[in-house]
């Protein structure tokens, strides 16, 4: 069949390409041009696509199929970069590639993919897609230091149907790059890529700057009664559950204090100690890969890339879904809450700022 | 799956005669520049070679520069022509010409792509003495600018014209028509790549070299000339005969286009023969380039940078069809074209329209 593969450039998505390949798929290597990558290093004249575009195509060439490069910056820039910037604004702690996914990666290449006349988006992630008789359903990858289902919580029933995972099977990394390695692939022994692809310099604080000067500008650091015990510069260089930054307000009263909260409109940084947690949080923008429950549902969830499951019940709402989880922890606004049962992706949303 | 080569602006095939002079002169040992027998013979295939380019192109011998291609051509005429004078060029150039003049001040074209020759006037009337560049054809649309007309508005203020034939050349009879400098291109007439010559009007002398090197072209381009691909250049010239037959078949796939709800783009300037930039509403210009190539047809969309992202046509924008820019491809018919090519495009272009369209109405809704 006709299969559109989204090729980064990186090991992962080469080996897709070159497994379904060798299938005796007819593949179609497609990279995103997201951004400048030029201007991302802020080197004048250095190309617009850097290195990755380069590989991917060389990876291409090597598989003998065709590859071709999609101008993504605009939507990238508005849907991904704008949106990470705002978010932090509003004193959230965004999840770029979580709005990555759900606008540039799968609902556009998808629209894309189709309209090429092809069956299946095959992409490198680390997710497993298992079909039943009801349909598709996302699950947690075989190897559990790369799973990334928590990043693709967002992923629609329709674009799950669409898509496929050759890598969630895959016991660990070093198989993926013996198998880029048999295909011979130049990308075999590239090294992983960077958390945030459009800040490779790997100062998004520069980046919420440029965009959003006010997210930066300083502001004080309270407690939750409102005395003031010091200054921060800017709130988007804090997230709630931060230690660092805080300089001499970092102890009080010999317990270690982190930031409970953030508060946009007012700036200020508000920190408590350590024990200070909620076991309540409501979520926005709610995904569901199950239909959608009447009553609450039993289940894990996870806050954060790497973070445990935690025990909750998920009650859905009309404008999105309240969690009670069993024990009270303290989640960062502007993170994906994510619902599995065992290893299965049942939906997630996005956790709102509290109040 | 047979392909059907529909992007000659991007390149020509070459042509049987270029191949042909190319092998014979890929067996000559010498430098042109050899004092010994082996010189002289290479040096004869060089001279030759610019005799007849010359005089193909209205020009002296004398005064046309071999340059690596159309781009250096361009970029000489800039750097020579262009010293201590203002430089203005049209909207529309290619980037050969706006890289080589980031600076320059930009002559706005009409919505037909064609040169607003009273702003150009305006333009020349004050200020201090201008360079003028303009292309004589353009690679996206195909417009055919007066290049004789802007020549005589430029001796008339006493400014240069340099004249970016690279399109025109081999399709069109190209004269200087008043021009100070011409730039040419091999591979866009059949020839092979690498080679391009850089023509100047008799009264052009003593430019200032971009390369100086060995002083080879009479000081105006250092390097060993690559001599094989210069008896391409010359055949490929020579063989260039009437593209008129080219504007039926052009016409064919845009009928066909239309009929699918394509719109041509500046149809009512006068066009290369060759050139249709066809628009259809609302459909990417990549995804229609890459699902014409899926079905065996090689066609383009604006300026391709070197990761092959498709830009946003700066003609089109200059042209006043921002909406349009990026949903425009451009057809342009090689030398060597057929009725099967157009035909395949044809019946290519109404199953990319069919596609492309049903989705972008469920998108849309």
């Amino acid at each position: 069949m006709r299969i559109v593969v989204a090729m980064s450039g990186g090991v992962d998505s080469s080996a897709v390409a070159g497994l379904l390949h060798e299938a005796g798929h007819e593949v179609i290597g497609v990279t995103l041009q997201l951004y400048d990558h030029g201007a991302a290093i802020g080197r004048k004249g250095a190309c617009c696509a850097g290195q990755d575009i380069h590989d991917a195509k060389r990876v291409a060439d090597r598989l003998g199929i065709p590859h071709y490069t999609i101008d993504a910056e605009a939507r990238f820039a508005k849907a991904v970069i704008a949106d990470f910037a705002d978010s932090y604004a509003a004193g959230e702690t965004p999840v770029p590639c979580v709005r990555c996914n759900q606008t540039v990666k799968f609902a556009d290449l998808t629209a894309m993919a189709r309209e090429l006349g092809a069956e299946r988006l095959a992409t490198g992630h680390y997710v497993r897609r298992i079909d039943t008789v009801n349909g598709a359903e996302l699950h947690r990858a075989a190897d559990p230091n790369r799973d990334q289902s928590w990043f693709l919580f967002a992923t629609t029933q329709a674009q799950l149907d669409f898509c496929e995972f050759p890598l969630g099977g895959m016991p660990d990394k070093r198989a993926v790059r013996d198998l880029a390695s048999r295909f011979g692939l130049a990308t075999a022994d590239k090294p992983d890529s960077q958390d945030i692809c459009f800040v490779p310099s790997g100062t998004y604080a520069d980046v919420v700057a440029k965009l959003r000067p006010d997210a930066m500008a300083g502001g004080d650091i309270v407690t939750a009664d409102g005395s003031v015990v010091g200054h921060h510069d800017g709130i988007a260089r804090f997230t709630v559950g931060q230690g660092k930054r805080l300089g001499n307000a970092a102890m009080r009263d010999g317990e270690r204090q982190m930031v409970v909260a953030t508060e946009p409109a007012s700036r200020r940084i508000v920190i408590g100690p350590r024990t200070t947690g909620t076991d309540t949080l409501a979520l926005r923008e709610v995904n569901w890969l199950v239909p959608e429950p009447a009553r609450p549902l039993r289940c894990s969830v996870k806050l954060r890339a790497r973070d445990t499951l935690r025990p909750a019940w998920v009650d859905a709402t009309p404008d999105g879904a309240i969690v009670r989880l069993d024990e009270a922890t303290l989640p960062a606004p502007g993170q994906a809450c994510v619902f599995y049962t065992d290893d299965r992706v049942l939906g997630g949303g996005i956790i709102r700022r509290p109040g | 799956m047979t392909m059907h080569y529909l992007d000659a602006n991007a390149t020509e095939p070459l042509r049987p005669e270029a191949r042909a002079a190319m092998l014979v002169a890929l067996d000559i040992v010498g430098n042109p520049s050899s004092v010994h027998a082996a010189g002289r013979a290479a040096r004869r295939i060089m001279e030759d070679a610019r005799e007849a380019l010359a005089i193909r192109f209205g020009g002296q011998p004398a005064d046309l520069v071999f340059t690596s291609g159309g781009t250096e051509a361009d970029a000489l005429a800039v750097h020579a022509l262009g010293q201590g004078r203002r430089v203005l060029i049209g909207a529309t150039e290619h980037d050969a010409i706006r890289s080589a003049a980031p600076n320059a001040e930009i002559v706005p074209v009409g919505a037909n792509g064609l040169i607003d020759l009273a702003a150009l006037a305006t333009m020349l009337e004050s200020g201090p003495p201008a360079l003028v560049c303009l292309m004589l054809a353009n690679n996206e649309v195909g417009t055919i600018q007066p290049v004789a007309e802007a020549a005589a508005l430029c001796r008339l203020h006493g400014a240069l014209l340099h004249v970016d034939a690279v399109q025109g050349a081999g399709r069109l009879s190209v004269g200087m028509a008043g021009a100070h400098s011409m730039a040419l291109s091999s591979h866009k007439l059949g020839g092979p790549t690498g080679v391009g010559a850089l023509l100047l009007a008799p009264e052009v002398t003593g430019i200032a070299p971009l390369i100086r090197g060995g002083g080879q072209e009479r000081g105006r381009r250092g390097g060993t000339p690559p001599l094989a691909a210069i008896a391409g250049f010359a055949a490929a010239a020579l063989a260039c005969g009437d593209s008129s037959p080219l504007a039926a078949l052009r016409e064919a796939a845009e009928r066909a286009a239309v009929g699918c709800g394509a719109q041509v783009v500046g149809a009512d300037a006068p066009r290369l023969p060759n050139t249709a930039c066809l628009a259809l509403p609302g459909a990417r210009a990549d995804t229609q380039v890459i699902a014409l190539d899926l079905d065996g047809i090689a066609v383009s969309a604006g300026a391709a940078c070197s990761s092959g992202k498709v830009a946003a046509s700066h003609v089109l924008q200059a042209m006043g069809l921002s909406a349009l820019a990026g949903q425009a491809i451009r057809v342009s018919l090689p030398w060597n074209a057929t009725q099967a090519d157009v035909d395949a495009f044809a019946s290519g272009y109404a199953r990319m329209a069919d596609r492309l369209r049903s989705p972008l109405v469920s998108r849309a809704a």
